[in-house]
């Protein structure tokens, strides 16, 4: 029983992981989306973004989530957003149907609206919207927020992954936004300029300056961004401050027991150095930034007092790094890798925090290891006690690997410093006892190092050696007394042929590289000692010689040719000890970071040590400086929005006592700050300039800039602050300012390329798609806007739809045609026509599409071809016909894998329109240059019940496209509207007289259409 | 710069993964769960793993990993210090940092994954900021919630974001105008087993909890600053007038925040307060040991000693061990890293607590090489050891009188003792 309720629980369970995970748990998120709550919707959004946080797929949800998108609620917009993100790049097509919700939040005028519409948009990662995302990142550099130029400068990076072509454009927005003087967007422009084009230095020039200048004020990752490219830059366009290193060498000595002070002193003035004062603002700015709690930052400044600093300043950074050591455990990881690189060259640097450096032994592997590194890099005559002691301790550690690496380093201590080999040499052989393999088997490895350098003295070593061999197991180790022994046989003359004896009776059982070094031992043996080994000699070559390894049996044939001598070789045999027992160079212990410095100090590929992708490399200095004036500004530069940038701009803590820095140079110049004289005459001119610049500047700018320069602080003066910090609340931007076109944003219109090939789209009703699709056509044509005349929405939009093809004809296919109303996208002189495809047949149609046409200068856009169309499913698409304004028919053929069909759609006059806004003084200048023979008129009697404006409006909006025009007059009603292809105006007019006539003047220059829009409109009027 | 992020619990399950670039499989976890498998302990996994195409960058913090995919050159600090942000932020949010707050709050760390990088660059990491978009959960907003389904976004439009000081929030307002500094400082060193220091330092830190309606500008001076000889600022500080002066001059951020970080002279000698007399050895031929560990207080200037934990490695052979406490309790673990925690509570001049007993060791195995080292943890309230005080605090911009308080405390930062 207990048996089969458990099997009983299982499928229990089994049947309840399948549902939680068929597409039914799906289903339910899909009803929810589609619900009308707000809560429902909400609960929905929420379980979704918890799939995707991990990482689960619910892609299949996108249709129902996006249209969600213009939701009024916050938290599910935003939701809606992170979804949008997510999946964009896998359902390019559905995520077009968000755009113009962003397009128009990009519009808002609010700043943080703008920039989270422009952060999202520019985060879908669709190919096609390219050219829209490039004109919203164009308007947003030159938006007035900071923020939102901010954004644009993180959506530069984007549209640049996104598409590579569009570098030029980019790059002339980077050149923009880098003369912004506003630190938010500083260090986002300067990313995007290390993304985009890293190379083009000469957009620095001129913001050099400026960037030193508000390079404390900027945030913090921004900060480590701009100090890497400017580390980069100062490479490349100054001279170097080390040369007196080399040339100078006689005259640094002398100066080095000199103070300090007379020391800086001689730099500035004995030699022909000069330090470009640019190059020393850089340096000043910086500094600074040493204190700030951000490891990056500080690792940041590090690496460029490094690579950028004179030699006597570098170490102001050492306190820095070495405070970073208490940070965490990764922290350390990396500075310390960069600590141990910087040890290498100036050991001074880190010697006085030497014991920052001392192990505990609950540091982390790699941590001690990195450790041990900087600790034998800091050993000289006067600290090696001291380290030793420590090291003694690092031995005995439980960590065995630490162990062995606290060996290695004491071998390295050994040859650097000769004063200490012998102690050094003597602490390994007592190691030689240790109980652990690993720590025996690296000091033998470490002796045999120490004993190539000095072999002369230790010979009783060697004995000891030979003596541990049998308990020695780790093959290396065991190789490496092996080797000893053949190297210095002649030394040990009794020991070693014992050696080979006790190694001839376990070749066979032994490790490869162990074997090697028996063949060597042997062979050594043979050549000085033949008459003993002989015999041992032969029988290992014996055996070497049927060894299972290759390498083995080379190195034994090789061996045997080489050493016993026969016919064939006796040249090479002569020669044989020479080449055997040749005296070896010792090898040189050195540290594993030695050549890290090639790399950028910070870097990853510092880190890896390997070039890491999208590594820039640290030029050298050039020998002769670039010309320096090119970093010089122009007293005003040409902006377009003409924001005269205080000097202050929003500065917080910048220092206006930037000017106390005497030397200073043309640092100050650029923003110093107007309101404080400075002693430099250029800066003087500069600033009184920009006073005069900022009266003239525009009435919507100064509430702007009087937030901003009320937010601005001086340090120096305590007391300004009181009054100030109640100003500070009002940095609110003036928002009156913003205009923008609201009119367009109700515009319909549709993305026909969008949506031709989906059916999804039938989910959506028109009302939804009216509020879907704005203003993308007249973004995507820009001619169009050039056009005078202000497109508008269809007042109405039929929804009768005519017979294009009826299913009898058509094999079962039927389509219908209506009329949109929508411009149409392709070309703006097309009319777009939406089409409804019905298979009625039982078996799915294929590659339906159009073939020829009629007349065959007909210029048609067709719809893609459908595939297959399932049976009893409809499809419903677009396509544009350019009726060239006249009524005649468009003949086409309709074709399905099979059949052709030839179908013809014939366009009511009033289809041929598109409708305008215009102002009602508008309309009448326009109609007096459309008289005479322009103008047709006719009387007709209405019903009296449709005597108001709104029954007027619907009849003529139902015969032709036109849009209202506001009248003055209760009983003028006026339309407006333009002929699709060759944009004449169309102008109509009605007026009510008395009782039941009414007056229909139309006036257009194309008076075929007029007369024939004027029947049609008699007509409509009539019946009404 | 940052493409991906993924948490992993300690037994390699992702259960979180962001995106802010083109979605990475996360398949590229498996480069790291291999390094994983391979490191002793999860604090051994190397940071930075090179894979085929991306490079991995990951931190160990609180029991998680938080591993970020990078795609090209990046300074791994940014990344480092990035992540650690985002620990902090999970930890600020929700009161700690774990497996289940963040299962728990999985849509809201979504969010604010989302909010702090665009692109993969930061955007707002500032908690301040934060908090303004994205509202941390406290229980009386989620009763309010449930019952009227509004929710934890913020619909007000921030406007930290957007002003000169990103970490304060506008519109503060407190009915209690307070003002609280912990000066902290940890001893970090290592002790011979003679009991002599081979290396001892201060660390400080001043923790702020600023709760102050308005704008306010604060001023914060110390008695003697000349002690300080490394410092390092939260943003707010104005770096010149440190110079100059040597005061802090900020306007804070609103509530919690670390104000500054310091390192006390080398020069000055450091005082211990405790010291530690101990015998650890085994026997030569058995398979037993002793130990015998004593704490005394040292220089305490006359404050208790309190909390009082000593933390004994001991080497992974032990088998088990029988020792009798004085006072306190100790608990003994057999996990990975053997260790036995002795909690000893307050320090009694009169009466020296005393720990004491035998370790057996495994059958046949070798009497260890080394020692294990002891690990001491203390606090001792109202008391900075190096000496430094809090002068005054000015405020200046707003009319009314706050209310202040200094708070000093010392605590063992990484406090070891070699037997």
């Amino acid at each position: 029983e207990l048996t089969s309720y458990k099997s009983f629980v299982e499928q229990a369970c089994i049947v309840h992981f399948l549902i939680s995970f068929s597409p039914s748990r799906n289903e339910d998120l899909k009803e929810m989306l589609e619900s009308n709550k707000e809560s429902l919707k909400l609960e929905a959004m929420k379980r979704v973004v918890g799939l995707i946080a991990k990482g689960k797929n619910a892609s299949e949800l996108f249709p129902a989530v996006v249209k969600n998108v213009a939701s009024k609620n916050i938290e599910l917009k935003k939701l809606v957003y992170v979804y949008l993100v997510r999946y964009a790049e896998e359902q390019q097509d559905l995520a077009l149907l968000s755009i113009s919700t962003f397009q128009r939040a990009l519009k808002d005028p609010n700043q943080l609206i703008r920039a989270s519409a422009l952060r999202v948009l520019s985060s879908i990662r669709v190919p096609i919207i390219v050219p829209i995302m490039m004109l919203a990142i164009k308007e947003a550099a030159s938006d007035m927020s900071p923020y939102v130029r901010k954004t644009s400068a993180h959506a530069i990076q984007k549209l640049y992954s996104l598409d590579q072509d569009q570098k030029e454009l980019l790059i002339e927005v980077i050149e923009k936004l880098l003369k912004d003087k506003s630190t938010l967007v500083a260090g986002s422009v300067v990313m995007a300029f290390e993304e985009v084009c890293p190379d083009r230095i000469d957009l620095i020039h001129k913001n050099y300056r400026k960037l030193c200048n508000l390079l404390v004020d900027v945030e913090e990752w921004g900060q480590v961004v701009i100090i890497s490219m400017l580390t980069r830059y100062a490479r490349t366009q100054f001279t170097s401050p080390w040369k007196e290193d080399g040339v100078f060498d006689e005259h640094n000595e002398r100066a080095f027991y000199e103070s300090d002070e007379e020391k800086t002193r001689d730099e500035t003035e004995a030699k022909p150095y000069m330090m470009d004062p640019d190059h020393r603002l850089l340096l000043r700015n910086t500094k600074p930034l040493l204190q700030s709690r951000n490891t990056a930052v500080v690792m940041s400044v590090a690496q460029l007092y490094w690579h950028l600093a004179p030699k006597n300043e570098v170490s102001i950074v050492t306190k820095s790094l070495v405070r970073l050591l208490r940070s965490h455990r990764e922290v350390q990881y990396i500075v310390l890798q960069n600590i141990a690189t910087m040890s290498i060259q100036r050991k001074g640097m880190f010697e006085p925090y030497m014991k920052s450096f001392y192990v505990r032994s609950t540091d982390a592997t790699h941590i001690k290891s990195l450790k041990l590194e900087i600790l034998t890099s800091l050993a000289n005559e006067a600290n090696i006690s001291t380290i030793l002691r420590e090291f003694q301790t690092y031995v005995k550690s439980q960590d065995k690997q630490f162990a062995a690496g606290t060996i290695q380093a004491i071998g390295r201590c050994a040859t650097n410093i000769s004063e200490v080999t012998d102690t050094c040499l003597n602490g390994l052989v007592l190691l030689l006892s240790n109980r652990d393999e690993t720590v025996v088997a690296e000091s033998v490895v470490v002796i045999r190092k120490l004993l190539q350098i000095q072999p002369t003295q230790h010979s009783d070593i060697i004995k000891h050696m030979a003596k541990l061999f049998d308990n020695i197991t780790v093959p290396m180790a065991r190789a490496s007394i092996l080797w000893l022994m053949g190297e210095y046989c002649e030394r040990v003359p009794k020991i070693a042929p014992d050696v080979l004896r006790k190694m001839a009776k376990s070749f066979t059982s032994e490790e490869d590289i162990v074997k090697l070094q028996t063949v060597n031992l042997a062979a050594k043996l043979y050549l000085t000692n033949s008459k003993q080994t002989k015999l041992l000699t032969q029988y290992i070559l014996n055996l070497g010689k049927y060894d299972q390894n290759y390498d083995i049996r080379d190195r034994t044939r090789f061996i045997r040719q080489l050493i016993v001598p026969n016919d064939k070789n006796g040249a090479l045999s002569k020669y044989a000890h020479r080449i055997l027992l040749a005296p070896k160079p010792a090898p040189v212990l050195e540290s594993a970071y030695k050549d890290r410095d090639r790399y950028q100090l910070g870097t990853l590929s510092h880190t890896i040590n390997t070039k890491a992708s999208g590594y820039l490399e640290l030029s050298d200095w050039p020998a002769v400086a670039p010309d320096q004036s090119v970093r010089n500004v122009e007293v005003i530069e040409p902006t377009v929005k003409s924001k005269p940038a205080k000097s202050s701009d929003d500065k917080f803590y910048s220092d206006s006592g930037e000017e106390e820095e005497k030397g200073s140079g043309s640092s100050s110049s650029e923003d110093g700050s107007s309101s404080s004289s400075s002693e430099e005459s250029g800066s003087d001119a500069e600033s009184h300039v920009q006073k005069n610049s900022s009266q003239t500047s525009e009435e919507s700018d100064k509430s702007s800039s009087q937030s901003e320069k009320s937010s601005s602080e001086s340090d120096s003066e305590k007391k300004e602050r009181k009054t100030k910090t109640p100003l500070q609340k009002k940095t609110i931007f003036n928002e009156e300012s913003w205009t923008y076109v609201t009119k367009q944003q109700h515009t319909k219109t549709i993305f026909v390329n969008v949506i031709n090939q989906h059916s999804v789209l039938q989910t959506f009703s028109y009302s939804h798609w009216s509020t879907l699709c704005v203003s993308l056509f007249t973004q995507l044509c820009p001619l169009s806007l050039a056009f005078p005349l202000q497109l508008s929405g269809p007042a109405f939009v039929p929804e009768k739809s005519h017979d294009l093809l009826h299913r009898m004809t058509g094999k079962g296919l039927s389509a219908q045609y209506q009329f949109p109303r929508q411009p149409c996208l392709y070309q703006p002189t097309m009319v777009s026509v939406q089409i409804s495809l019905t298979n009625t047949t039982d078996h799915p149609l294929e590659q339906i599409h159009i073939g020829d046409r009629s007349p065959t200068g007909l210029n048609i856009h067709c719809f893609n071809t459908i595939e297959c169309l399932e049976p009893e499913a409809s499809v419903t698409v677009f396509m544009g016909i350019d009726f060239n304004d006249s009524t005649q028919a468009a003949n086409f053929q309709l074709c399905t894998k099979e059949d052709h069909f030839s179908v013809s759609i014939q366009p009511a006059i009033g289809e041929l329109l598109l409708p305008i806004t215009m102002t009602e003084l508008d309309f009448r200048k326009e109609q007096g240059k459309l008289l005479g023979m322009n103008e047709s008129s006719a009387t007709i009697t209405m019903a009296a019940e449709n005597m108001t404006s709104q029954p007027i409006s619907r009849p003529v909006a139902t015969v032709a496209n036109l849009g209202m025009v506001p009248s003055s007059q209760d009983n003028v009603h006026r339309f407006a509207g333009k002929t699709a292809n060759s944009g004449a105006v169309v102008l109509v007019t009605v007026e009510l007289r008395g009782e039941s006539t009414a007056l229909i003047t139309i006036n257009t220059e194309k008076s075929v259409m007029g007369s024939m829009l004027l029947r049609d409109l008699k007509l409509a009027l009539a019946q009404a | 710069m940052i493409n991906s992020l993924f948490l992993i619990n300690p037994s390699g399950e992702i259960f979180l993964e962001k995106h802010w670039k083109s979605v990475v499989s996360r398949s590229v976890c498996d480069y790291f769960l291999e390094a994983k498998e391979k490191a002793l302990e999860p604090e051994d996994v190397p940071p930075v793993i090179h894979t085929p195409h991306h490079y991995l960058i990951s931190i160990y913090r609180d029991k998680l990993f938080f591993l970020s995919v990078i795609q090209t050159e990046v300074p791994p600090l940014f990344v480092i210090e990035f992540l650690h942000r985002v620990a902090e932020m999970i930890q600020d949010y929700f009161g700690e940092c774990s497996e289940t707050v963040v299962k728990d709050h999985m849509v809201m760390v979504y969010e604010l994954l989302e909010e702090m990088l665009d692109n993969g660059f930061p955007l707002a990491t500032e908690s301040n900021v934060l908090k303004e978009m994205i509202r941390p959960p406290t229980i009386l907003r989620s009763v309010v919630n449930t019952l009227t389904g509004t929710s934890n976004v913020g619909d007000t439009l921030l406007t930290g974001q957007l002003s000169t000081i990103p970490w304060r929030r506008a519109g503060v307002r407190y009915t209690n105008n307070e003002a609280y500094f912990d000066v902290v400082e940890e001893i970090d060193a290592i002790l011979d087993q003679s009991g002599t220091t081979v290396f001892a330092e201060i660390q400080g830190v001043v923790e702020a909890c600023v709760k102050l309606s308005g704008m306010p500008d604060l001023t914060l001076s110390f008695m003697n600053p000349r002690l300080l000889d490394d410092v390092s600022f939260h943003p707010c500080v104005r770096y010149k007038l440190w110079e100059s002066e040597r005061v802090l001059s900020f306007i804070p951020p609103d509530g919690n925040f670390t104000l500054m970080t310091y390192h006390v002279n080398a020069q000055n000698l450091v005082a211990i307060p405790v010291y530690v007399k101990q015998s650890i050895s085994f026997f030569e031929c058995g398979s037993d040991g002793r130990l015998d560990v004593t704490v005394g207080p040292k220089q305490t200037m006359g404050k208790t000693v309190e909390g009082v934990m000593v933390t004994v490695h001991l080497p992974k052979t032990i088998l088990s061990i029988n020792l009798t406490a004085t006072q306190g309790s100790y608990t003994y673990d057999n996990g990975t890293k053997v260790t036995t925690l002795w909690d000893i509570g307050k320090l009694n001049p009169q009466k020296l607590p005393n720990l004491r007993g035998s370790l057996s060791l495994q059958a046949g195995a070798p009497k260890p090489e080394e020692n294990p080292s002891l690990n001491i943890d203390l606090k001792i309230q109202q008391l900075a050891i190096s000496g430094l005080k809090v002068n005054r605090l000015d405020m200046f911009g707003e009319k009314y009188k706050p209310f202040k308080g200094v708070k000093y405390i010392t605590k063992a930062g990484k406090f070891q003792v070699r037997t």
